[in-house]
């Protein structure tokens, strides 16, 4: 009882939903977080912004009980309150929507959203409880979801709708929503954010964390920077700009608009004509695309992850099997069987920088040098003689090429692993760049890469076009798409819906293109 | 979890686990009413305390090198290979046949002959898996297990109905020509002044030490070796660059059953001088403990190698001077394997906490 007096008072005194009072969290020699302190006021939307490795997750992570902090205190509600696990955390009445969700895929939305959350020994009636509940959470926020329909049926964002629904069920109060736009369409974020906006007046307080400067001028009331395990700074939304944002999330100022000259395109390099890609199961994930792109030319496709993008880039990166026809410089290629792999279409003169570079383009425990052979172990330069490969030789290359791409640490010993997502970045692209290809295939170039060196590899990118090499540029962030391509062309359920010139059309035609909405548009 | 310095990685974590197995073993010698004590001097002395105990020690260390290496090879692909019993014993049989072949003029040659023949076989054994994986999908560690079986059987019906000679009763082929016979340790100049009674250690343990150097340059200094290491990390990396999963698959195991197979000229060559039924005696199971102790690299196999021949010879002696029952030796083998393999990572996991700890002193120090 005295402590419930205890906590009235200190609310009417701090009416903050949660305070975080000098909270730091080592791991080993990393110090992840360093004496943080944030006040979220009751009923805001407050932004968590920052580059990857700054600190963000492992701070959320502490607030939901995943982690335990070396030091400091969490105040709920102006109660001091100990969260060891993630079950406290839910019974403070905090709830988590995660970037990959966590949901059963067989399961309907119904038991999702009770799983965990059972009472008795008889489903029936947690179920039959639970349907009233969520018909009275999709009145009062725009929730619906059909709570009979299974998960592997939703699409992504109606997912998404099930894991705030099964924290609202678990009568959260405070909402943390951790990168929820990197899967969605325009459209369906921006749903999402009028989701967010009714709970706020609802009295929800929700935590959004975000590397999207647009999101955080758009949904918040309040942002918080954070910096190498450091909180910069908390500011009004409606007081700083992007560029500000930017500049306290880096520490120096950062071009967010890529410079680049009008394209002068010259003649055909790819031409790809009715390409068609099935998954092992037999259905067909790329349904017939073609496409041409010229010398000097940036294609840029645009579309939902899972939308063929990825087969299209390993079937010209000769890594899946396809069928239909694709040439490079007049000869064509092969799309199966032998030349259909990566040494034959990097000898045509094809680079790939793929989407998921810890997948794909790098060995993560291989050194530095090791992955700057990778694709390439054949060339000559990297061989000592017949039998024995020249690993000085492929080091001092190595040692060339991080520094002409500014990767940090410049030391060709360290493993993939031990660098940044942006040094890593920076390892493949530079491997790729510096063979000079003709066509230059780069998914996802930025995924994951902070915002110093996502201008960097722009740069590149661009730089590489006005040396009049051919670039098929694959990304999910529309605004990287918009700013880099020469000509986009917008992909959906494994078709090319249409080409735009990103002069001419906005990021509203492009959303509803994405979720293929609008008619397949001539080429 | 924290990383662990490099010397603690090599060194202190297979000694504490090595440690830990002599604890336990102590205690299951205390509750079969034994002394620990004894054993262990009994081990110690038969297996490293003469040259003639060492004779011993270091026959079996150069099968085990063979072996390990075989597993090494396959593990730095992503494969297990399971099947260097079989492999070997197929080797043996490729070793029977070359030196029945022909009345050998001199050793040399026939060595020569023999490990090419022991390699041959044994790859050839190998390779089937191996298409099998690579081509219809059939799990490696299945396969090769199954061919252990189909090896062992094969020997026995060649052993009893083909090779054996007119007139003998025990499965097993003729005795090799004299010409075949490889030099003992106490036969080579300049070693046989310390091995002076015979022992069955013999010119193969050399050929087992430049293997293990062989084995190092391919992994780490060819394109080959490149690519083996590369598709043994990342399948879908590998396809990415370029790199043929088939041919990989093939070309390693290929490798790896040609290691397992040239173990037999150290003991159907070297020490039996005819092949027997069984010749492999589980060394080829013993292989993959050792790869496990010795991580993966042919320095570690070596030394890993040398632990398990001495307590192979260690534990015969047992049997010989002790009342404590040879099947001692296949405890204390198993204890070995246990937390050198098994639990490496319970002790790694504990040393790692405590070297956190000593870090952060310094940090919070500083």
């Amino acid at each position: 009882m005295a402590d419930m007096e205890n906590a009235g008072r200190q609310e009417t005194a701090a009416p903050f939903a949660i305070e975080l009072k000098g909270i730091s969290k080592a791991f080993g020699p990393v110090q992840a977080n360093k004496d943080i302190n944030i006040a979220v006021p009751k009923g805001t939307i407050h932004g968590i912004i920052g580059e990857n490795g700054a600190g963000k997750s492992t701070l959320m992570s502490i607030l939901y009980g995943f982690y335990k902090a070396d030091s400091g205190t969490i105040h709920i509600n102006g109660r001091p309150t100990r969260i060891p696990d993630s079950q406290s955390a839910i019974r403070a009445g905090i709830g988590m929507v995660f970037q990959h969700f966590k949901l059963v895929q067989n399961f309907s939305v119904l038991e999702n959203v009770v799983l965990g959350a059972e009472e008795g020994a008889l489903l029936n009636t947690s179920l039959a409880k639970a349907r009233k509940v969520l018909t009275d959470l999709a009145r009062d926020y725009e929730l619906d979801v059909d709570p009979d329909a299974m998960i592997e049926d939703l699409s992504v964002g109606h997912q998404q709708r099930v894991e705030i629904l099964k924290a609202l069920y678990r009568q959260a109060d405070i909402l943390i929503l951790d990168e929820p736009t990197g899967v969605l369409t325009p459209d369906e974020a921006d749903h999402l954010f009028r989701i967010l906006k009714g709970l706020k007046e609802q009295g929800k307080t929700i935590i959004l964390i975000t590397h999207k400067l647009r999101e955080i001028m758009e949904a918040t009331d309040n942002v918080s920077v954070m910096r190498r395990g450091t909180m910069v700074a908390t500011v009004r939304t409606a007081e700083t700009s992007p560029e500000a944002l930017a500049e306290l999330m880096v520490g120096r100022k950062v071009l967010l608009e890529v410079e680049k000259k009008p394209a002068s395109p010259g003649q055909v390099v790819l031409k790809v004509e009715d390409l068609r890609v099935r998954d092992e199961h037999k259905v067909e994930r790329l349904k017939g695309v073609s496409f041409e792109i010229r010398a000097g030319e940036i294609l840029g496709i645009a579309g939902v992850a899972g939308n063929g993008q990825s087969e299209l880039l390993e079937a010209l990166g000769g890594i899946e099997r396809a069928t239909g026809r694709i040439s490079l410089n007049g000869a064509e290629l092969p799309l199966s069987g032998a030349g259909a792999d990566g040494q034959s279409r990097r000898a045509a003169g094809i680079a790939h920088v793929p989407e998921d570079r810890q997948r794909l383009g790098l060995i993560m425990d291989f050194t530095a040098w090791e992955n700057i052979a990778f694709g390439y172990f054949g060339d000559p330069a990297y061989q000592r003689n017949a039998l024995f490969m020249d690993n000085d030789a492929l080091r001092e290359d190595t040692r060339r090429k991080m520094e002409t791409f500014d990767v940090r640490p410049p030391d060709p010993w360290l493993p993939a692993k031990s660098f940044s997502g942006g040094n890593q970045q920076k390892i493949v692209v530079a491997r790729e760049i510096e063979r000079n290809p003709d066509l230059l295939l780069i998914g996802q170039p930025t995924r994951g890469v902070d915002i110093g060196a996502i201008e960097f590899i722009h740069k590149q990118i661009v730089a590489l076009r006005d040396q009049g090499k051919a670039i098929l540029l694959v990304s999910v962030e529309l605004d990287e798409i918009m700013s880099l391509s020469d000509r986009i062309a917008v992909m959906f359920d494994g078709h090319i819906m249409g080409f735009r010139d990103p002069e001419k059309t906005d990021e509203r035609e492009l959303g509803m293109m994405m979720a293929g909405i609008a008619e397949k548009g001539a080429a | 979890m924290d990383r662990l310095p490099r010397w603690a990685d090599v060194a202190l974590v297979p000694l504490i686990s090595l440690l830990l197995a002599a604890i336990i073993s102590a205690l299951v010698l205390l509750f079969i009413g034994q002394s620990p004590v004894e054993a262990f001097e009994v081990m110690v002395d038969g297996a490293l305390g003469s040259p003639y105990g060492w004779g011993y020690t270091l026959y079996y260390t150069t099968s085990f090198i063979f072996t390990g290496l075989a597993v090494t090879v396959a593990f730095h692909a992503g494969l297990f290979n399971i099947g260097g019993e079989g492999q070997a014993q197929l080797g043996g049989l490729g070793v029977a046949l070359v030196c029945l072949s022909l009345p050998w003029p001199h050793w040399t040659l026939a060595l020569a002959a023999a490990t090419l023949g022991a390699a041959l076989f044994g790859a050839a054994w190998a390779a089937v898996p191996a298409y099998l994986q690579a081509k219809r999908g059939s799990h490696i560690v299945i396969t090769t297990i199954m061919f252990n079986y189909i090896a062992a059987a094969l020997l026995v019906y060649l052993l009893v109905d083909v090779l054996r000679p007119q007139g003998q009763m025990d499965p097993a082929t003729a005795r090799f020509p004299v010409g075949a016979k490889l030099p003992t340790l106490d036969q080579i100049p300049g070693f046989n002044l310390i091995f002076q009674r015979p022992v069955p250690a013999n010119v193969t343990l050399f050929i087992a030490l430049a293997m293990a150097v062989v084995v190092w340059a391919i992994l780490w200094r060819t394109r080959l070796g490149y690519q083996i290491r590369a598709f043994g990390k990342s399948e879908a990396a590998a396809k990415y660059a370029g790199i043929n999963p088939t041919r990989i698959i093939l070309v390693t195991m290929i490798l790896s059953g040609a290691l397992a197979g040239m173990m037999s000229i150290n003991n159907v060559m070297g020490e039996a001088e005819r092949l027997l039924q069984n010749s492999s005696e589980g060394a080829g199971f013993i292989g993959i403990a050792v790869a496990l102790m010795g991580r993966n690299h042919p320095i570690g196999v070596v030394l890993a190698a040398l632990l398990f021949g001495f307590l192979y010879q260690g534990g015969a002696e047992l049997g010989l001077w002790t009342s404590i029952p040879i099947e001692m030796r296949i405890v204390v083998q198993g204890l070995v394997i246990l937390f050198t393999g098994a639990l490496d990572m319970m002790v790694r996991m504990f040393l790692a906490r405590i070297f956190g700890l000593f870090r952060s002193h310094k940090l919070g120090a500083a």
